[in-house]
C-alpha cells in the first residue's frame, strides 16, 4: 500500500483508540508525531496526510454526534463563534482545527525521524 | 540545518497545543472547547432518564418517573433519600447554574471569569452576603433534622458531581474553562442569601436622604407620602386590629443625619421583582373547590430560576416549582394544601453613618468607643493575584461604603443593617409546608421564617384560604430608616420586632379572596410603622376589581387574570392628556399617532401600537416633569408613577412641571404637548431602523442566558404582551417566572408552566420548549401521581439504588 495511506490511515487509527480511552484532544497530535516519525514522509506531504486524516476524523465524529441531536447545539455554537446558524460551519471549523494541529505534529514527527535515521 | 528545523517543529508543536488548550481574555480555549472527545460536541443531547445507578448514601431504593415534560417524579422511602435524590437529580439537569448562582452570592465571578468581576465581588462581599450565608448555618445547626436533611441534599448533589468527567460538564464550563467544585451546605444558605438580596436587598434611604436634603421636607413629604392618597392592600381594609397589644415604638427625641451622599451606591435588585397571588374560597369557585394561584415575576433567565419536581414519600407528595439549590417545593401544593408567594416588599434594609476613630480600630456609639471586628475577604482572581479586601464590622452590621470602597473620608463609613444578616432556619418553612395537612400546619411552618419577607398565599382541600405577610420585621418608629441613620445613637438601632402573631394576615375573609400583587400591606389602620417602599398601585387594583367582579370564578378565569394585559396605569393617564393636551398645528405625523392612541383600548397585546406610543410618551412626560431631580453625581430618587400621575392630574399647575432650563413657566398641559412631540420623533426614529411599532416588536421580550445574556443560549423576540405594572407582568426581560393554577379538589388538579425548560443544556430539546406555550397563555397539566406504581404520562424511569 501506498505509505501516504499507510500514514493517514494509521493516525487516524490510533487517534481514534485514544479518543475511545478518554484521551485528551492534542492525542491526535501525539499520533501524527509517532506515526510521522515512523512512517516518514516526503514534501508537503508530511503536513497533508495527518492533516486529511484527523480533518476527517474530527469532522465526521463532530457529525455523527450532532446530527443525533438535530444539530441543536452546533446552531448556538454557531452564534457564538460568530458564523451564525450554520452547524456545518462548526464542523468544519473543528475539523480544520483538527487538521492543522495534526498537520504541524506530523512535520514534527518528520523531524524527529530525520534526527534518528542519522544518528 | 536539521537541528533548527527540529526545533522549530518542536516549538510549533507546543505553541499549537498551547494555544489550542488555554483561553485568551472571553475567547475559549478553543481546541478544548471545540474538540469531539470531549468538547462541546459531547453536549449535543439530553441527560440520561433511564437505567438503573447507585446512589451511595440511599438506605434504600428510589424511584424517579420523568414524564413528556421533563419534570421528575421522585418516590422514596424516607425523608433522607427523598432529598438526596432530589439534589442528585437536580444537579443532573441544573448543575453549572446552580453553582454559578452561589458564585454570584458569595461574590465569588472573579474566580470564573477574571478581573472584570472584582468590583462587583467587593460589592456582594461588602454587603456580608458571606457572613448571612454563615449565620444562617448556624441557626440551621441548631435544628439537627433539618441539618442533617440539608446534607443529604449536599451529598447528593455531590455524588452527581463526583460521577462526571470532564466531556460531561455542562457547556458553560467548557466556555469558561472550569471545573465544578463539591457544593456544600453554605452553597445552599448563599443561594437562600441569593434570594433575600433579590427580593429583600432593596432600598433608597442614601437617595431619599440626598432627595430630602435637594426639596426640603414639604416637597419631599408631598412627592414621596407614606401612603397614596388610595390604598388597595393585600390584608383588606376592614381588618380589626383591636387584638395587636403591643405598641409601635415610640418616636424618640432626635434629629435626622441631614447628610448628602456622594459616592456611586451600589446597583440594587430590579424593582420589578415581585409576583401576583390569589386564592377563591369554595363558596366562590365553580366547583366549590378553593383555587389558587401564584406566578412570581422575576428576570427572565436561561436556564430558568425554576425546576419543577414531584417529591414524594409514603407520609407526603408535593409538587411545584423548586430552586436548584434549595430543598423541597418553594410554590406548589401536596394532596392537601396549595401555596405561593409573593414580595412583601418591606424595609429590612437600613444605612447607619459610622464615625471611627484615628486607625479605624473603633467607632463612636453612645459616647463611647466600641471596638469594630475585622473581616478579611480573600477574593481568587481567575490567572491573576488574589485580592484581599478588609470590611469592618460594627454592632449594626458590615460598613460597607467606606475608605476601601467609595467613601473618600476614613474615618467616616456606612453601615449596613440587613435581616439578612440576622440569619434564620428558611428552609424549614418550605420542608415543613412540603408536609403540611391544614392551615394549623401552614401557621406552624410560617412562624418562624425570618426573609426575605413573603406574602404566603395558602388554601386547602378542607376549604380554607388565607393570606399571612411573613417574615421577621422590625417595630420601627414612625419614619425610622426611611432615611440614613445615625449610627452613635442608640434610639436609632432595631429596638425590637414586631411580634409574629401581629404580622398582618387574613383568613376566610368575607370577600371570598385573598390576593397580593405587592402593593401596601396594609393601610393606616395598621397600629405599626409601614411607608411605601416602592409599592405596586396597578395590578393589585386590577386584580382585586376582577375578583369583586363576579360571583363565581373557574381555572379559565384564571387563567385568563394571569394572562391580563390590561393596562390600567395608561387608562388613568391617557384620556386626562387627550382631554386637555394643546392639538393646534400638529404635523401630520403627530395627528396619525394621536390617532393611533386615541383608538386603543389599554390593553398591552401583542399586535397594538397604542402601548408602544405610550411608553414613549410616558418616558418623555416623566423625565420633563422630574428635570428638577437632574443631578451629576448625586444619587436621588425620582417619584413613583402613581404619585406622578396624581400629580399631574390633581395639580397641573405645581411649580414641579416648569421646564427648568427653558424661560417659559411650563405646566402640566405643556408637558403633554412638548413630550408627545418628543415621543413621535423618537417613534418615527425607532421605526425607521426597527420596521412596525407594534408592541410585540417594540417591547421585543427576551430570556436572557445567565452569563450576561450571552446572545447564542438566549432567546428573543418571544411574541408576548403584557408590561411592568400588568398583571401580566412581562416587560423586555422581566415577568412571570412561574404561573401555577391548582384547584384544591382531592388530590388536588394543578396546571403550571413557566418560560424555560427543565433541561439546563442549550444542547437539549427541553432547554427552552416551555416558551412558547407560556408565551401563548397555555399551562401543563400537572401530572400529580400518587405513587411509584404510576405508568400514565411517563416516558422514561430510573431507579436509584443504595450501595449493595
Amino acid at each position: 500500500m501506498n505509505k501516504n495511506i499507510i500514514n493517514l490511515i494509521l493516525t487516524v487509527l490510533l487517534a481514534f483508540v485514544w479518543s475511545m480511552l478518554s484521551m485528551d484532544w492534542w492525542s491526535a497530535m501525539l499520533a501524527a508525531i509517532i506515526v510521522g516519525s515512523m512512517v516518514p514522509l516526503k514534501g508537503f506531504k508530511v503536513f497533508l496526510m495527518p492533516f486529511l486524516g484527523i480533518f476527517l476524523f474530527w469532522g465526521l465524529y463532530a457529525y455523527v454526534l450532532s446530527s443525533g441531536n438535530d444539530f441543536r447545539l452546533a446552531r448556538q455554537i454557531g452564534v457564538l463563534l460568530n458564523v451564525g446558524e450554520r452547524p456545518f460551519l462548526v464542523i468544519l471549523i473543528t475539523a480544520l482545527i483538527g487538521g492543522l494541529s495534526a498537520g504541524v505534529a506530523g512535520v514534527f514527527g518528520k523531524q524527529l525521524a530525520n534526527l534518528k535515521r542519522k544518528k | 540545518m536539521k537541528y533548527l528545523k527540529f526545533f522549530l517543529s518542536m516549538a510549533l508543536t507546543g505553541l499549537v497545543i498551547y494555544g489550542l488548550d488555554s483561553k485568551f481574555g472571553s475567547i475559549p480555549p478553543i481546541g478544548k472547547f471545540l474538540n469531539p472527545y470531549n468538547g462541546i460536541w459531547q453536549n449535543e443531547g439530553d441527560e440520561s432518564i433511564d437505567g438503573e445507578l447507585i446512589l451511595e448514601g440511599l438506605a434504600e431504593e428510589v424511584v424517579v418517573h420523568y414524564d413528556e415534560a421533563l419534570i421528575p417524579h421522585i418516590f422514596a422511602k424516607n425523608d433522607k433519600d427523598l432529598y438526596r435524590s432530589q439534589g442528585y437529580i437536580t444537579a443532573k439537569h441544573r448543575l453549572w447554574q446552580m453553582e454559578f448562582q452561589t458564585y454570584a452570592a458569595a461574590g465569588r465571578l472573579s474566580e470564573i471569569v477574571g478581573p472584570n468581576a472584582i468590583e462587583y465581588d467587593k460589592q456582594e462581599r461588602r454587603r456580608g452576603m458571606g457572613y448571612g450565608a454563615e449565620m444562617a448555618i448556624e441557626k440551621i445547626k441548631q435544628d439537627p433534622r433539618i441539618y442533617n436533611l440539608v446534607e443529604s441534599y449536599t451529598s447528593g448533589i455531590n455524588s452527581y458531581i463526583s460521577s462526571l468527567e470532564p466531556k460531561n460538564y455542562p457547556v458553560e464550563y467548557k466556555l469558561l474553562d472550569y471545573a465544578p467544585e463539591p457544593w456544600t451546605v453554605k452553597k445552599t444558605a448563599l443561594l437562600l442569601m441569593y434570594m433575600t438580596k433579590m427580593l429583600a436587598g432593596a432600598d433608597s434611604d442614601l437617595e431619599y436622604t440626598n432627595t430630602l436634603k435637594l426639596l426640603g421636607k414639604e416637597n419631599f413629604d408631598f412627592l414621596f407620602p407614606d401612603f397614596f392618597d388610595e390604598v388597595d392592600p393585600v390584608i383588606p381594609a376592614e381588618t380589626d386590629w383591636t387584638f395587636i397589644d403591643v405598641p409601635q415604638t415610640a418616636l424618640p427625641d432626635t434629629e435626622l443625619v441631614g447628610d448628602t451622599i456622594n459616592f456611586e451606591i451600589a446597583k440594587k435588585p430590579n424593582p420589578d421583582n415581585g409576583s401576583n397571588n390569589w386564592a377563591v374560597s369554595g363558596s366562590k369557585s365553580y366547583s366549590g373547590h378553593p383555587i389558587l394561584a401564584n406566578d412570581p415575576h422575576l428576570g427572565l433567565n436561561l436556564p430558568s430560576i425554576w425546576f419543577v419536581m414531584q417529591l414524594s414519600t409514603p407520609e407526603h407528595n408535593s409538587f411545584g416549582a423548586t430552586l436548584p439549590g434549595a430543598l423541597g417545593i418553594i410554590s406548589g401544593f401536596n394532596e392537601y394544601i396549595a401555596w405561593g408567594e409573593t414580595n412583601a416588599t418591606r424595609d429590612v434594609l437600613d444605612w447607619y453613618k459610622i464615625e471611627f476613630n484615628e486607625d479605624r480600630t473603633k467607632y463612636l456609639y453612645d459616647g463611647q468607643w466600641n471596638p469594630v471586628s475585622l473581616r478579611i475577604e480573600n477574593i481568587k482572581v481567575k490567572n491573576k493575584e488574589t485580592v484581599l479586601d478588609s470590611v469592618l464590622y460594627t454592632h449594626h452590621g458590615p460598613v460597607m461604603y467606606d475608605v476601601n470602597f467609595r467613601e473618600e473620608n476614613p474615618k467616616r463609613g456606612y453601615a449596613m443593617k440587613w435581616i439578612g444578616h440576622i440569619g434564620g432556619n428558611n428552609q424549614k418553612t418550605f420542608l415543613d409546608l412540603n408536609r403540611g395537612k391544614n392551615y394549623e400546619d401552614y401557621l406552624n411552618a410560617l412562624k418562624n421564617y425570618t426573609a426575605p419577607a413573603q406574602n404566603f398565599v395558602f388554601a386547602s382541600t378542607e376549604g380554607d384560604i388565607a393570606l399571612w405577610i411573613q417574615g421577621l420585621l422590625p417595630n420601627k418608629w414612625e419614619g425610622q430608616g426611611k432615611f440614613l441613620l445615625d449610627g452613635s445613637n442608640p434610639d436609632h438601632d432595631w429596638q425590637s420586632f414586631i411580634p409574629q402573631e401581629f404580622n398582618a394576615h387574613t383568613k376566610n375573609p368575607e370577600r371570598g379572596f385573598v390576593s397580593s400583587a405587592n402593593q401596601h400591606p396594609v393601610d393606616q389602620s395598621y397600629p405599626y410603622y409601614v411607608f411605601n417602599d416602592g409599592y405596586e398601585t396597578y395590578r393589585n387594583r386590577v386584580i382585586n376589581e376582577f375578583f369583586n367582579s363576579k360571583e363565581r370564578f373557574t381555572i379559565e378565569d384564571f387563567k385568563d387574570l394571569h394572562n391580563n394585559n390590561y393596562n390600567l396605569k395608561a387608562s388613568e393617564l391617557v384620556p386626562y392628556m387627550l382631554k386637555h393636551m394643546d392639538r393646534s398645528g400638529l404635523t401630520e405625523e403627530q395627528a396619525r399617532i394621536l390617532d393611533q392612541i386615541k383608538d386603543w383600548n389599554f390593553n398591552n397585546d401583542l399586535d397594538e401600537v397604542g402601548p408602544s406610543i405610550w411608553r414613549r410618551w410616558w418616558a418623555s412626560l416623566y423625565d420633563m416633569t422630574w428635570d428638577e431631580f437632574e443631578q451629576e453625581d448625586l444619587a436621588v430618587d425620582t417619584p413613583f408613577t402613581y404619585q406622578t400621575i396624581y400629580i399631574l392630574t390633581h395639580y397641573p399647575n405645581h411649580e414641579f412641571m416648569d421646564i427648568l432650563k427653558t424661560e417659559k413657566k411650563e405646566t402640566a398641559k405643556d408637558l403633554f404637548r412638548l413630550s408627545f412631540e418628543e415621543a413621535v420623533s423618537g417613534l418615527l426614529e425607532w421605526e425607521e431602523t426597527n420596521g412596525d411599532y407594534k408592541w410585540k416588536n417594540y417591547k421585543a421580550t427576551y430570556a436572557g442566558h445567565l452569563l450576561q445574556g450571552l446572545p447564542a443560549f438566549s432567546r428573543f423576540n418571544i411574541p408576548i404582551g403584557g408590561d411592568r405594572n400588568i398583571v401580566n407582568a412581562t416587560s423586555k426581560n422581566h415577568g412571570p417566572s412561574w404561573r401555577m393554577i391548582v384547584e384544591m379538589t382531592s388530590p388536588p388538579t394543578a396546571y403550571g408552566i413557566y418560560p424555560g425548560g427543565q433541561s439546563g443544556n442549550p444542547g437539549s430539546k427541553y432547554y427552552d420548549n416551555f416558551i412558547s406555550d407560556w408565551a401563548g397563555g397555555n399551562y401543563l397539566e400537572l401530572n400529580f401521581m400518587p405513587s411509584a406504581a404510576t405508568t400514565e404520562g411517563v416516558i422514561s424511569s430510573q431507579t436509584l439504588k443504595p450501595l449493595p
